[in-house]
């Protein structure tokens, strides 16, 4: 019953959220410099086309009624037109997801396991040598651009020794694994200290907790402890990474897409920007930042019901 | 030793530490901020000098780092980018913690309707992903840095302002406040005088590492040329420049990268150092 409620609840917090995401995505395109109906007629239309156009996107309207016209398009699933593509935006999305899926899944099952060993590999001696070796790898691992690892990959693992390929995507789930591990690793590699460093600390904090302390006085051995008590509790944030992860990677799929050619999402938003196709670029950021809510509202919601004292 | 006892360091351990760290930043950001202020001087050829002799040389004795595709030298050129990269960690790191902390500060200590929107504010902003908000940003203003600061500076503020918040919450309620209040103070003297510089070290231990991202995210916009614009020298620029040649001419992106990775790393210890200041050092 209470977490039916605070389920509920949570939702209701949603509301505002997802409104103002709307409002963002829909000021977003104010921002271009000049008239948008130029942007979408070109520049030796006549005055009566652009008047025609302006009011066939609404755009003669007050904002806004403008901005409730957006919405309504938006919740039929209508994104708007892309110019260069000529096609709707909410089917190229559909389009070019595929890869980018794969990769952040990829990405996900390359970096929660190695996190993990680290994190508690760190918190089991704090300050110890390992502590501060895994720290300062982490420190090396957050300074390096994911683009030019991207690119020095590529031409070491690629070019050089021939193990994998520089670009594309592939045709079959194998192929997949093959083209899209490089592109992977990039973005672990620098994705890995970030985590691992807030996994040590709730590690460490849940190290000082009261019920470890009890354990040790009842004699457990601190292999016992370790193993029985520490590690299952540190499930919970573990867990809960994995919505710190999903804005993360959105932002880096978008830089290794473009290092190696990667048919995506990320490519599809920055040939976007220099074709300046703005509906491309507001729908693609619409949908990055719902898919960011919608997950960190699963992982939340699934939270409360591996510990019922999590509050939403 | 248990874990929990071993978390407040010994006195020693944190002054070998704090004197590792802070040794190393200064070396490496001293480096850096020489090399930037006096790159003329300090670099062996013009920059954007380009020679049909030169192109695609090796690293070599009179090219250090090599030569880029139209003969300009590599060393020459990562100097003049610590120019630009360094001015980006402080252009995109002060405005955002200017108006960030400002908001912080009233937020927190006046609650109210103030506190009710910057949270709905802060929510908003970050289901956002950081780097894709920012990218449509630039890319809809119009490709280069200046377009880079006022996005990082509509952008980056919510993250200072709700640091900031968190700590004024709990010195609003500190006895040296509620003593200045007592005593008649303005909100205005206890804000700026009692508040503020309380409140400021968590946010410059947070400022150092929001600059190694925002000088990483300024680069990857130079390589994906939405930052800095050809030809200026700047590290990610440069390094898109090479992506073209890398199969013959790997210097010309490795040497860029180089220098990111080490300018990171001497703000990584700066904050380290900085970090190890604030620890509490068990007695």
């Amino acid at each position: 019953m209470s977490h039916l409620r605070s389920i509920l609840n949570r939702l209701l917090q949603l509301i505002p959220v997802l409104i103002g995401i709307s409002v963002i995505s829909f000021l977003l395109l104010r921002l271009a410099p000049g008239d948008p109906v130029r942007l979408l007629v070109g520049d030796r239309a006549s005055p009566e086309t652009i008047a025609a156009v302006r009011q066939q996107y609404g755009l003669d309207l007050p904002l806004p009624l403008q901005f409730l016209r957006y919405v309504s398009n938006v919740l039929q699933g209508d994104l708007g037109l892309s110019l260069r593509f000529q096609r709707p935006v909410a089917e190229l999305i559909g389009q070019f997801m595929g890869p980018t899926l794969f990769l952040a899944g990829y990405v996900v099952v390359l970096t929660v396991p190695p996190t993990l060993l680290l994190a508690v590999a760190a918190a089991k001696r704090p300050g110890g040598f390992i502590d501060q070796l895994i720290r300062f790898l982490g420190i090396m691992g957050l300074s390096i651009p994911v683009f030019w690892l991207g690119i020095m990959m590529a031409r070491f693992f690629g070019a050089e020794l021939g193990w994998f390929p520089v670009s594309g995507y592939g045709q079959t789930f194998t192929a997949h694994l093959h083209h899209l591990f490089l592109p992977a690793v990039s973005i672990s590699i620098w994705l890995i200290p970030v985590l691992t460093q807030s996994l040590r600390q709730a590690l460490i904090e849940r190290s000082a907790a009261d019920f470890i302390t009890a354990a040790r006085a009842q004699g457990a051995s601190e292999r016992e402890i370790f193993w029985r008590h520490m590690l299952p509790n540190a499930i919970l944030p573990t867990f809960n990474l994995l919505g710190v992860m999903v804005a993360l990677i959105i932002g880096s799929t978008v830089i290794v897409e473009s290092v190696y050619a990667v048919p995506g999402l990320g490519r599809l938003l920055i040939a976007a920007l220099m074709g300046r196709d703005y509906y491309v670029v507001q729908g693609l950021t619409l949908v990055f930042a719902l898919v960011t809510v919608a997950i960190t509202l699963i992982i939340d919601i699934i939270s409360t019901f591996i510990d019922p004292r999590v509050e939403l | 030793m248990t874990a929990a006892e071993n978390h407040m360091a010994a006195p020693e351990r944190r002054n070998w530490r704090l004197a590792g760290s802070g040794l190393a930043a200064l070396l490496i950001l001293g480096g850096w901020i020489f090399a930037a202020l006096f790159a003329p001087w300090v670099a062996p050829y013009d920059p954007d000098a380009i020679g049909m002799m030169t192109m695609l040389g090796a690293p070599s004795a009179s090219h250090w780092f090599g030569t880029d595709q139209v003969g300009r030298d590599i060393l020459s050129r990562v100097i003049h980018g610590a120019r630009v990269d360094l001015l980006m960690c402080v252009l995109g790191v002060l405005p955002p913690l200017i108006i960030g902390t400002t908001v912080g500060l009233l937020s927190g200590y006046f609650r109210g309707l103030t506190d009710a929107v910057f949270m709905r504010v802060y929510d908003i902003t970050v289901a956002f992903p950081f780097f894709v908000l920012v990218l449509a940003i630039v890319g809809l203003l119009g490709p280069g840095l200046t377009n880079y600061f006022i996005a990082l500076a509509i952008v980056g503020w919510v993250t200072y302002a709700r640091l900031v918040r968190a700590e004024v919450l709990v010195l609003r309620e500190s006895e040296y406040v509620l003593a200045a209040q007592v005593l008649g103070f303005s909100n205005r003297v206890i804000l700026l005088n009692h508040v503020l510089p309380n409140a400021l070290s968590p946010v410059i231990t947070y400022a150092v590492s929001d600059a190694v991202l925002v000088m990483l995210a300024g680069a990857s916009l130079g390589f994906l040329g939405m930052g800095a614009q050809p030809p200026t020298a700047e590290w990610g620029v440069m390094i898109a420049d090479g992506q073209s040649f890398i199969d013959q001419a790997w210097w010309i992106c490795f040497f860029p990268g180089i220098a990111a990775i080490s300018l990171g790393l001497g703000l990584a210890f700066l904050g380290d150092a900085l970090a190890q200041l604030r620890r509490p050092v068990r007695s």
